[in-house]
């Protein structure tokens, strides 16, 4: 009898320590709401992201998570729609009563409307290398981040380029510069930079906007190549847009070499399905490309290894692929730091965005994490939520991208007063007080 | 049975000139407009409150828009995305004007604004008719969005083009947009507004113009030559409807989005209205209802239904089965119903009064 009472009790301690320990496991995670689109228009943009991001969450917990804290996730499919990727985050922001810590939409409109609601739900929103460029004002926008590039940053280190290309940014004075873009909020972001640039330098600034989809653009290439020849253009695509513009522009003999895109209009699936046409065209991007760190064969073992993979083990490596493992990368490291205030724990949202405002990527610890040399060093503060960073410029040979050029620093001197007074613009619209504890 | 009507006399002129005359159609509306205002804040999650009945309740006003101008006056219009821009722009630059100016003030003015712009387009409908109409508002649905995309005045100069509403408070400490405002705020004011105006739009159509317009649309040379003047009726009907899409564009970008760059007022949320009323049934409050709700709630009831099934699919499969349910729903209820879901309803009360000894 007394043998019996002695064994329930113990099953039931048993029984209660197993079942704390679940519970406590299940709170363990930290849990994101992925935003993704796999089909339409831009899906050959959201589908090799979509591929990078799941490969890189298995990774890290297949490598014991992040100190320990394994990462969950659901995914919902938006289309690039922004009413659907509005109605997605509701849908998909909160698991089981735990609030998702941070949203990386891939979408330009979709980081629009989040803004609001990202900051009421106590999320971070990483819009990494689109969405709104003032953001990057941390006194302003606290939860949002854009490291570690922005669109008005990276058409200034194009610039540069341009600038290096034909002897010197003096040399500019004169010159045209044609900037053949989405008619939408993603593509106009870059003009103010432009037309700063335009005037500091002496170019000429030429706009051509391109309808959504952008499979339309003709009469655009047609007064590009024929009536304004422009010394170099500079293609702001994304989706099926950029292709056309390839094959639009070799149509009416616009040399493809004088064509640079920009990050979003860099991948594989840009210049694949232009084929010979695209030959010598040049793309941005603030990483390189392939497979051959180490990063890469530790997903390819561990995830793809144990047939875990996402998708065909052929994109590991492709830019858009390597585009979002710059995003978990960063993603990690600002949990990462701010475990290392909060203990080891699963971070909430608002502790995820200290952990943001302290993100050190530093060439030692990208060599840790295998990743020597993939992207330049990136430092996020406070005040400053893209950091600083480099861009390099890539040539499609007709089979892949080569012929890197060096990095590129933007020019942050004209960047960051433009930023500074557009956040400042829309605190006053929205009665926002900036944080006055950052400097 | 249900509907059965013995008992029921009407003793004035008053009474038989009830917008709902049947005793059970007036405790059904009631009891629906009860339960919106009192169970579904108590049951609905801010999930539901925000993205489907918030989402349902706006397009259900640009729905109800469309249809008092193609369904009512028989003016077939492609425009509907820009008038609902329309409607945004100017109320975020009411707003942003006049910080003090309340919600509904500025409701009411871009609404008027954009009832103005759509008298203006509407001026080719004078000469103009069917499917040629149809081209002449789809230059509206062009020309505005291209203004609001060109000409920085509209955003505050806002460099990418996207407005932000500024956060607005309803009374009090409610605030009706911007962080602050809670989805049940939202919810009630939306309701309440899209009350005030299905009732107006109810009241309007069967009153004088809402017979002119009927009379216009069943055959205008007719309607001219027993006085009705095809200006006027033309007309009123592009300001009246041109000022419900305006309202709900203005709801859209201020409750729903939060913000709003011209690109979410594009040609296809023009066509996603015209279904709305056509699968919903033309020239029918409740049709505009019911075809929004079909085309909003619907595609996304799809889209969670598997994973509520607890079925683990991939996205894209879900998307594509999403699309090809659908698809094929508005062939059946086509095939079944060529003039719209509101007519079903219509068929099914009538067999409900005779129900159950037809003749």
């Amino acid at each position: 009898m007394n043998n019996l009472v002695k064994k329930i009790t113990i099953v039931m301690i048993v029984g209660v320590v197993f079942s704390l320990t679940g519970l406590a496991q299940a709170a363990e995670k930290i849990y994101v709401p992925m935003l993704t689109y796999t089909t339409g228009p831009y899906a050959p943009g959201g589908i090799p992201v979509d591929q990078g991001f799941r490969d890189y969450f298995k990774y890290v917990n297949a490598t014991g998570g992040v100190n320990g804290v394994m990462l969950d996730w659901e995914t919902c499919e938006f289309g690039y729609n922004t009413d659907r990727g509005v109605e997605c985050y509701e849908r998909i922001k909160s698991k089981n009563g735990q609030m998702g810590v941070a949203v990386f939409p891939l979408s330009t409109g979709v980081t629009y409307a989040l803004v609001p609601r990202t900051e009421a739900d106590g999320m971070v929103l990483h819009s990494m290398g689109y969405g709104r460029t003032d953001a990057s004002d941390g006194r302003v926008f606290s939860h949002v981040f854009t490291a570690p590039m922005t669109y008005w940053s990276q058409v200034t280190a194009i610039t540069r380029y341009i600038g290096d290309q034909i002897g010197g940014l003096n040399n500019l004075k004169g010159k045209k510069i044609a900037l053949v873009y989405h008619n939408s909020a993603y593509g106009k972001e870059p003009i103010p930079t432009l037309e700063a640039l335009s005037a500091k330098y002496g170019f000429k600034f030429l706009k051509y906007p391109v309808n959504h989809p952008g499979l339309e653009q003709k009469s655009t290439w047609l007064k590009i190549g024929r009536q304004t020849k422009p010394d170099y253009t500079i293609v702001f695509g994304w989706g099926v847009m950029t292709q056309t513009s390839i094959k639009e522009a070799k149509a009416i003999g616009y040399p493809v070499s004088k064509i640079i895109g920009n990050w979003w209009s860099a991948s594989e699936n840009d210049t694949r399905p232009a084929g010979a046409a695209s030959v010598g065209y040049k793309a941005a991007g603030f990483h390189t490309i392939g497979k051959n760190y180490q990063l890469h064969k530790d997903i390819l073992a561990k995830v793809y290894g144990a047939g875990n993979g996402s998708g065909e083990k052929s994109v590991v490596g492709e830019v858009l692929y390597n585009r979002a493992l710059v995003q978990g990368v960063i993603f990690t490291e600002a949990i990462r730091a701010a475990q290392k205030k909060y203990g080891n724990i699963a971070i909430n949202g608002k502790q995820l965005a200290w952990g943001y405002e302290h993100v050190n990527l530093t060439s030692a610890r990208l060599n840790e994490m295998g990743l020597g040399g993939f992207m330049k060093p990136l430092k996020i503060t406070c005040a400053n939520h893209e950091g600083a960073n480099s861009l390099l410029i890539h040539e499609w040979d007709g089979k892949n991208w080569g012929n890197p050029s060096k990095w590129y620093s933007p020019m942050y001197d004209v960047t960051r007063p433009m930023i500074e007074s557009s956040a400042a613009a829309y605190a006053k619209e929205n009665g926002i007080t900036p944080r006055s504890n950052c400097n | 049975m249900i509907y059965r009507e013995a008992g029921q006399f009407k003793t004035s002129y008053k009474s038989d000139q009830a917008l709902l005359p049947i005793a059970q159609d007036r405790f059904f509306v009631m009891a629906l407009v009860a339960f919106a205002y009192i169970v579904i804040p108590m049951v609905a999650n801010d999930y539901w409150l925000n993205s489907i009945f918030l989402q349902f309740f706006i397009f259900s006003l640009a729905a109800l828009g469309l249809n008092i101008l193609t369904g009512y006056a028989g003016q077939l219009s492609l425009g509907t995305g820009g008038f609902m821009a329309c409607g945004a722009f100017s109320a975020f630059k009411l707003a942003t004007s006049f910080p003090d100016m309340h919600i509904v003030f500025v409701l009411f003015l871009a609404g008027l604004i954009t009832a103005a712009v759509g008298m203006f387009f509407g001026i080719p409908s004078l000469r103009i008719k069917g499917f040629y109409l149809a081209v002449a508002t789809l230059a509206a649905q062009f020309f505005l969005l291209w203004l609001f995309n060109r000409v920085p005045w509209f955003t505050n100069y806002s460099s990418s083009g996207v407005i932000s509403p500024p956060p607005i408070k309803l009374f009090g400490d409610y605030y009706i947009t911007g962080t602050q405002a809670t989805n049940l705020t939202q919810y009630f004011f939306t309701l309440t507004l899209v009350i005030v105006l299905a009732l107006a739009a109810r009241n309007i159509i069967r009153g004088h113009i809402g017979r002119s317009w009927m009379a216009m649309r069943d055959m205008d040379i007719a309607a001219e030559i027993i006085g009705i003047s095809p200006l006027k009726a033309k007309l009123s009907a592009f300001a009246v409807s041109s000022f419900y899409c305006g309202i709900a564009g203005a709801l859209w970008a201020f409750l729903y989005t939060g913000t709003v760059e011209p690109l979410a007022f594009e040609i296809n949320q023009s066509f996603k209205i015209l279904f709305m009323i056509i699968i919903g049934g033309l020239g029918s409050i409740l049709g505009s209802f019911v075809g929004a709700a079909f085309i909003v709630v619907l595609p996304i009831f799809l889209n969670s239904a598997p994973a509520m099934l607890g079925l683990k699919l991939s996205g894209s499969l879900v998307t594509h089965i999403e699309f090809m349910v659908f698809g094929a729903l508005i062939v059946f209820f086509l095939i079944v119903e060529p003039h719209g879901l509101a007519r079903l309803w219509g068929i099914a009360k009538e067999k409900l009064r005779l129900w159950p000894f037809p003749y």
